[in-house]
């Protein structure tokens, strides 16, 4: 799982005669054609809904029919959507502030500091990510709903909490762990202080980790449906669940028009990541 | 998402990381103590519910018993249930592995200028919400959706094609939903595989099929296996694609557990269900994790 970025630099290396099979032009022609329709498989969903989101037919059918721009429209006049949105803006952004404060602390100690108990904490900090979402969201209304916080923004950012910490840590203590310990040292022995070093040099290197970590903190949070499924109320619904309960009964391309709104939202994130740490490291 | 083993394994030794107990204490603390809310403390809270017993129209039995577990595993419908969950696991995973291994291996590959592109493209849709793309699949799907429009139009089918709502849609939107991870897996466990020895077997005059099934395979199983059981877990513990795509006959543990606790209101089966789920999960992820390390030895 290391580096992929070293064997993609071999594999890109290779002479053609290395290349996987030594194909003649039919062979390579089929070869390149499943890639082609895998791809298309793929990203289908994603280009359906951008298609649908511009017909003007209200039913899903093929093909299209013309274009329109009708169903963002409605969007803005969807009061179910435009309060989820803001919801899940909420949500998001104080779950990824408490996350980051909480998240990269541990991540600091993890990989500055030895301890007894190293392992054990190490894997507390991913845990959330090991159990089904269905699992922690039941835990958490069951926990939530004595205290009377189900529907409510603190419980759904503490339901958030559990699942974006382990993305913090991790992304914090990978910039960390990839910083170069010597610059640390050069520091020190050039007479700064613990403090100093850490405000001058630690920090400034770990810093696209944090973000990164902060960022992909924000995505889950905002893209997060199961456990909000469970510990969501009349009061406050998230957008990922106002398109579920929706999408339950309806399939109209006000849906799309809205998904489409949300993919662009997620485009920028996507490239953000890959500007800040590549998006392969983000994601394994 | 993708699961990994540790964040790291210890920390590194140098004269800037000498060991200081109450600061690394310190640091840690918040972190704790907000897990310790939100996932230490409901998990021992789900435990407890699941030894209450579940009384009629939502109440709770307080008590200390496995009667609700007992209630549970003689009944033959949570058997039906996880049966089916390991049947849809083991369908997904297949044609997952089987779809994602051609991409995985041009993208190891290919010396395409537009490599990284095309590595972005297909893990990007992991950062589009999984409602979207499970909707995408709604549309497509669907009785009078794009690809049984498609299918008439050519006037291949008469009658559309039952592809949503059921079963097999589950499985087709799953297989996609869960392709990227897939992908990603494959990608780290194929980046080892040396290519001088499918050169080897070339200049030795095996002919290009002989070098796949003889060297390529064999060599990238690893990869293929680790995706695998990345993949069985998540669809295990999938619920939003089988709820909406299955239309309401797809059941599965997690389908179930929603079930029980939101509309039946029986939150100590709901929460022995979990239990349930979990050690299924629990038990794959171990062998996961196992895996992974193999292959990062």
């Amino acid at each position: 799982m290391h580096n992929m970025a070293t064997t993609n630099r071999t594999a890109a290396h290779s002479s053609p005669k290395s290349r996987l099979l030594k194909r003649g032009w039919p062979g390579r022609l089929v070869w390149r054609a499943v890639i082609f329709l895998l791809y298309v498989f793929l990203l289908a969903p994603v280009l359906i809904v951008v298609i649908m989101s511009f017909d003007t037919q209200s039913y899903m059918a093929f093909p299209p029919q013309g274009f329109t721009l009708d169903w963002y429209a409605r969007l803005t006049e969807n009061a179910a959507f435009i309060n989820g949105f803001r919801v899940s803006l909420i949500v998001a952004a104080c779950a990824c502030a408490l996350a980051t404060i909480i998240g990269v602390p541990a991540a600091l100690a993890l990989t500055r500091h030895r301890f007894r108990g190293h392992g054990a904490v190490s894997s507390l900090f991913l845990a959330p990510l090991m159990i089904p979402t269905v699992v922690l969201g039941l835990a958490l209304l069951l926990t939530l709903s004595p205290w009377g916080l189900t529907g409510s923004y603190p419980g759904l950012v503490l339901a958030h909490l559990a699942i974006t910490t382990p993305y913090v840590v991790r992304t914090t203590a990978m910039g960390l762990m990839t910083a170069d310990l010597a610059c640390e040292e050069a520091a020190r022995i050039l007479g700064a202080n613990g403090w100093t070093t850490f405000r001058r040099v630690t920090v400034p290197l770990a810093l696209p980790g944090i973000l990164a970590g902060a960022v992909i903190a924000f995505i889950i949070s905002f893209d997060e449906a199961v456990i909000s499924l469970f510990v969501v109320g009349p009061s406050a619904t998230t957008l990922p669940v106002e398109i579920y309960k929706y999408v339950e009964y309806r399939t109209d391309p006000q849906i799309a028009a809205l998904s489409v709104v949300l993919i662009a939202i997620s485009l920028v994130f996507v490239i953000v990541i890959e500007r800040i740490i590549g998006l392969g490291r983000a994601l394994r | 998402m993708t699961a990994t083993s540790s964040i790291v394994s210890s920390a590194t030794s140098s004269p800037a990381t000498r060991s200081r107990r109450p600061i690394a204490l310190g640091l840690l603390l918040p972190g704790l103590i907000g897990l310790g809310i939100t996932f230490v403390l409901p998990l021992l809270w789900l435990v407890r519910m699941s030894l209450n017993k579940g009384g009629a129209a939502g109440a709770i039995i307080e008590t200390i018993s496995l009667s609700t577990y007992t209630t549970a595993l003689t009944d033959s419908f949570t058997w039906q249930v996880t049966l089916n969950t390991l049947k849809l696991a083991v369908l997904v995973t297949v044609v997952t592995v089987v779809v994602s291994y051609p991409v995985a291996l041009f993208l190891t590959r290919t010396p395409s200028r537009f490599r990284g592109v095309l590595i972005a493209l297909a893990i990007a849709p992991l950062l589009i919400s999984q409602v979207v793309r499970t909707y995408g699949w709604l549309i497509l799907l669907g009785d009078g959706g794009v690809v049984n429009g498609i299918l008439t139009e050519f006037g291949l089918i008469q009658t559309p094609l039952k592809l949503a709502n059921n079963y097999t849609g589950a499985v087709i939107a799953l297989v996609e939903i869960l392709m990227p991870y897939a992908i990603l897996a494959m990608i780290s466990g194929f980046g080892r595989i040396s290519t001088d020895l499918e050169q080897a077997a070339g200049s030795l005059g095996a002919n290009g099929l002989q070098v796949f099934w003889r060297v390529t395979l064999p060599l990238s199983m690893p990869g293929v296996l680790t995706a695998a059981l990345l993949v069985f877990v998540l669809t295990i513990s999938s619920f939003i694609t089988p709820s909406l795509v299955g239309g309401g006959r797809v059941f599965v543990l997690a389908t179930e557990i929603y079930t029980q606790a939101k509309f039946t209101l029986n939150w100590p089966l709901a929460a022995a269900l979990s239990m349930l789920l979990l050690a299924l999960f629990s038990l794959l992820i171990a062998v996961y994790l196992r895996a992974v390390r193999r292959l990062e030895r």
